[in-house]
């Protein structure tokens, strides 16, 4: 740093003589050998990264644990509650959109009997909900929704809310106002059970991944990707309007991996025995029922619905676990419980 | 025929004349007298070429009458010749495409369309099976496999018919290799159906998006690619064949100014060779205006009464297969895709049906005004009173959807009363019997204008050989006064 030519000089330059240039080129070279040893997995995405980094950061500071941002439960009907109940004649029905793919959540049985009903644990939920609203559980208009389309379907008014194995977290909070969680899941990863994938970690590399569009599982993968916890060589460029999709591709050998919700990643396996979760769920995820931003009063009543659908042991929450995700989450419930709801968002 | 007297040259003796060689040979009648030798190459100048030697000597040959008479017979069964071969060429050429036309690309054609019926028919069969519900109907199964039978057996045909290495050879490969693919898709489809998986509406989700995205536009390029072909067989049936006709009346021509020049040297009117194949040139002639006249006049009666009816046919029964796949699907998306179009968001199926029933509407007014008959009309107005009834169920499906009934929407879709699916069936039914009535009406008009031009060509070739033997047998008559 002295340089032979310099002459004079600032203050700054005065400053780094002696052991303070030695500090300094200490850190440096800590620096250097710091980004070298990054380098080969990051090279590409560093700058994207870091930008990524304190958005994410900033993100986060303005929302701790996503899932708190609700308001507290009340029964009390408000305007948009209101409207609903204001529909005229056959239209007098809460529109929800739904996943009719996900087997065990939102699903037609095709040798149910029953013709066309929706069933599954999200759709008990829903008949829950129109019943203690408009006093019907079947006042329900059902409205299929792609993965990627919930949040413009909540916000173009196309559905009242959605209640479809969607997770909070802060991105979509900006966006749309969730209920309290009514599930804990985590992503995992699934894959034929003669692959050489173990789970989420190395021997992903060189392999495809496929995940449903506008997911939580892209999302992570992305960013995980591009923080370098992920191979760079996975391709997750494979994404599909529903994560079922993601099972047909795994089947035809189009992809070698598929990453979704536990909870979905079990569906998933039951439908088919050469197929299995690898690994432990790598990230922990609530869901909840998604409305309109400012449909206060709805997020409050579906919250007063959801403390109440937890307590009935006969008819509630609890028994549709037994009936619909025992089978495939096992009998006991309690990783699947949701935590105790807080009510930290103030109107 | 009688010959009148008048003449200053001797009449020949009584009996034919020996005939001399065939008067095109080039050589002139060794040294006629009275005509030197004309120019005789100097020793010095350079050695002329043959051609040069050849021209002279037939200068020479011409100052005599015998020459001449030799080069006009020479001229003269020339041009009969080529009128004959020009005509024979010709319409080779176009009784050929005429019969490609009944043959082989209006039917391949047609092929092309059912492939892409068959194909878009099978697709709807499906997702009616999975909007059904656990087990399908034999109905809508039997239906879903005759449709591919159809489409496999039709893209043999058409493989067999394309040219190796044509654009068309390309799309049947790609269709030959898709076809097996789709159908393996929808078995899987069927079998998870059956265990309860919804996995098993995600492979027919994935067979509708590879028959929507790949093969039925692969069938739509090769439906236009067959067309493009029978509209390249009608323009090649069709033009006036001009050279020849130009020809004949040159041929006509010539031969009457030889029989003029004949009568104005001899005083005799009629000479038989020259007036034979003066008649056979004109039979030629004649033969080859009102023979085309007809085939074309039949052709393009094939055209406008058959092929532009059966074109826009094919068009309403592809429309309403395409509305009555979008009015499925619209239920078995739930509302899954949307449209923004100006400022309304629609169900991006149900907006894509109206725009199908729009395009039906179209279609089937075009095909009521161009059949010209009443068993061509008939099954048209049936059609679109069937469509009109359509569009009114539908509408009352959509509202029961619109209102969450989905099994009551459902029902009038699907369902074995009053449902859209009777009218769908119904038009197809309906316009099938239009198209086999027009495809008569087709077959009659082209096979009209191609019988016209049967045996032209061999027959004008044969009738010019004649009538070039009269022209060089009545030039000979007269060359034989010379000897």
């Amino acid at each position: 740093m002295n340089r032979p030519g310099a002459k004079g000089g600032t203050t700054v330059r005065n400053a780094l003589r002696g052991w303070g240039g030695v500090t300094a080129m200490a850190v440096v070279c800590a620096l250097v050998a710091l980004l070298a040893l990054c380098l080969p997995l990051t090279t590409a995405t560093q700058h994207t990264t870091a930008a990524n980094r304190t958005a994410q950061t900033k993100a986060e500071e303005d929302c701790e644990a996503p899932e708190k941002q609700t308001l507290s439960p009340s029964s009390s009907d408000g305007d948009t509650i209101r409207t609903i109940k204001g529909r005229k004649g056959g239209k007098r029905k809460l529109i929800v959109g739904v996943d009719q793919n996900s087997y065990r959540w939102g699903y037609r049985n095709p040798n149910s009997g029953k013709t066309a009903e929706l069933e599954g644990f999200d759709i008990d939920l829903v008949h829950r909900i129109a019943e203690d609203i408009l006093g019907d559980p079947d006042a329900v208009q059902f409205k299929a929704i792609p993965t990627d389309q919930r949040i413009p379907a909540i916000q173009g008014g196309r559905v009242d809310m959605v209640v479809r194995t969607m997770t909070i977290n802060c991105a979509r909070i900006a966006d749309v106002a969730f209920s309290a969680p009514y599930f804990k899941t985590g992503q995992q990863v699934l894959a034929p059970k003669s692959s050489p994938v173990k789970g989420y970690d190395d021997t992903l590399a060189d392999r495809k991944v496929c995940t449903a569009a506008g997911s939580t599982a892209y999302s992570t993968l992305e960013a995980d990707q591009k923080a370098g916890e992920l191979p760079a060589s996975t391709d997750i460029s494979t994404t599909v309007p529903n994560q079922l999709d993601c099972l047909v591709r795994l089947q035809l050998g189009e992809v070698d991996a598929v990453v979704t919700d536990g909870a979905l990643a079990a569906s998933q396996a039951a439908q088919d025995p050469t197929v299995q979760l690898k690994g432990d769920a790598f990230t922990a995820e609530y869901y909840g029922v998604a409305m309109k931003k400012d449909a206060d009063d709805l997020v409050r009543r579906v919250n007063q619905i959801l403390v109440d659908y937890r307590k009935d042991t006969a008819n509630g929450w609890q028994a549709s676990y037994d009936q619909w995700l025992s089978a495939t989450l096992g009998k006991d419930a309690t990783k699947s419980e949701p935590p105790a709801p807080q009510y930290l968002r103030t109107p | 025929m009688t010959y009148t007297a008048k003449s200053s040259t001797p009449p020949p003796g009584p009996g034919l004349p020996v005939l001399p060689a065939v008067p095109a040979q080039p050589a002139p009648p060794p040294g006629p007298p009275g005509t030197p030798r004309a120019l005789s190459p100097s020793p010095a100048g350079p050695r002329r070429t043959a051609f040069a030697e050849g021209l002279d000597q037939l200068r020479s040959a011409a100052t005599t009458e015998p020459g001449r008479l030799r080069v006009i017979g020479a001229l003269l069964a020339l041009l009969v010749i080529a009128f004959g071969a020009v005509t024979a060429w010709q319409m080779t050429e176009r009784a050929a495409a005429a019969d490609d036309v009944l043959t082989r690309s209006q039917p391949l054609s047609s092929d092309a369309a059912d492939i892409y019926r068959s194909l878009a028919d099978a697709n709807t069969a499906a997702s009616s099976g999975f909007l059904a519900g656990g087990q399908e109907s034999a109905g809508t199964r039997d239906r879903y496999e005759r449709d591919i039978r159809t489409a496999a057996e039709k893209l043999v045909n058409a493989a067999a018919n394309a040219e190796p290495g044509s654009p068309s050879t390309a799309t049947i490969a790609e269709l030959n290799r898709l076809l097996p693919e789709y159908k393996g898709l929808v078995e899987r489809a069927r079998t998870y159906n059956r265990q309860g998986f919804p996995v098993g509406g995600a492979y027919l989700r994935y067979a509708n998006e590879k028959m929507q995205q790949q093969m039925l536009p692969a069938a739509e390029d090769l439906y236009k690619k067959e067309n493009q072909r029978l509209g390249a067989d009608y323009a090649a049936a069709t033009p006036y064949p001009w050279a020849a006709i130009a020809l004949g009346v040159a041929a006509l021509a010539a031969l009457a100014w030889a029989q003029h020049r004949n009568y104005q040297r001899t005083n005799r009117v009629l000479n038989h060779g020259l007036v034979a194949a003066t008649a056979t040139a004109t039979v030629v002639l004649l033969w080859l205006v009102v023979g085309h006249t007809l085939a074309r006049a039949g052709l393009n009666d094939s055209y406008d009464h058959g092929v532009r009816s059966l074109n826009v046919l094919h068009d309403a029964r592809i429309a309403s297969l395409k509305a009555r796949g979008n009015e499925n699907l619209t239920l078995v998306a739930r509302g899954a895709e949307t449209k923004k179009v100006g400022e309304e968001t629609y169900d991006a199926y149900d907006y894509d049906f109206g725009t199908d029933i729009k395009a039906l509407a179209t279609h089937l007014a075009a095909a009521e005004k161009l059949a010209d008959d009443t068993s061509g009309e008939r099954p048209v107005t049936a059609a679109v009173g069937n469509m009109t009834e359509w569009k009114k169920r539908h509408a009352a499906a959509r509202e029961q959807d619109e209102n969450g009934n989905y099994q009551e929407a459902l029902d009038r879709v699907i369902g074995t009363e009053d449902a859209t699916g009777e009218c769908f069936d119904s038009v197809d039914e309906n316009l099938r019997t239009a198209l086999a009535h027009e495809e008569t009406e087709f077959e009659r008009a082209a096979g009209d204008g191609r019988d016209a031009l049967t045996g032209m060509p061999a027959g004008t070739a044969v009738l010019a050989v004649l009538g070039a033997a009269g022209a060089v047998l009545g030039i000979g008559r007269r060359l034989s006064e010379y000897r």
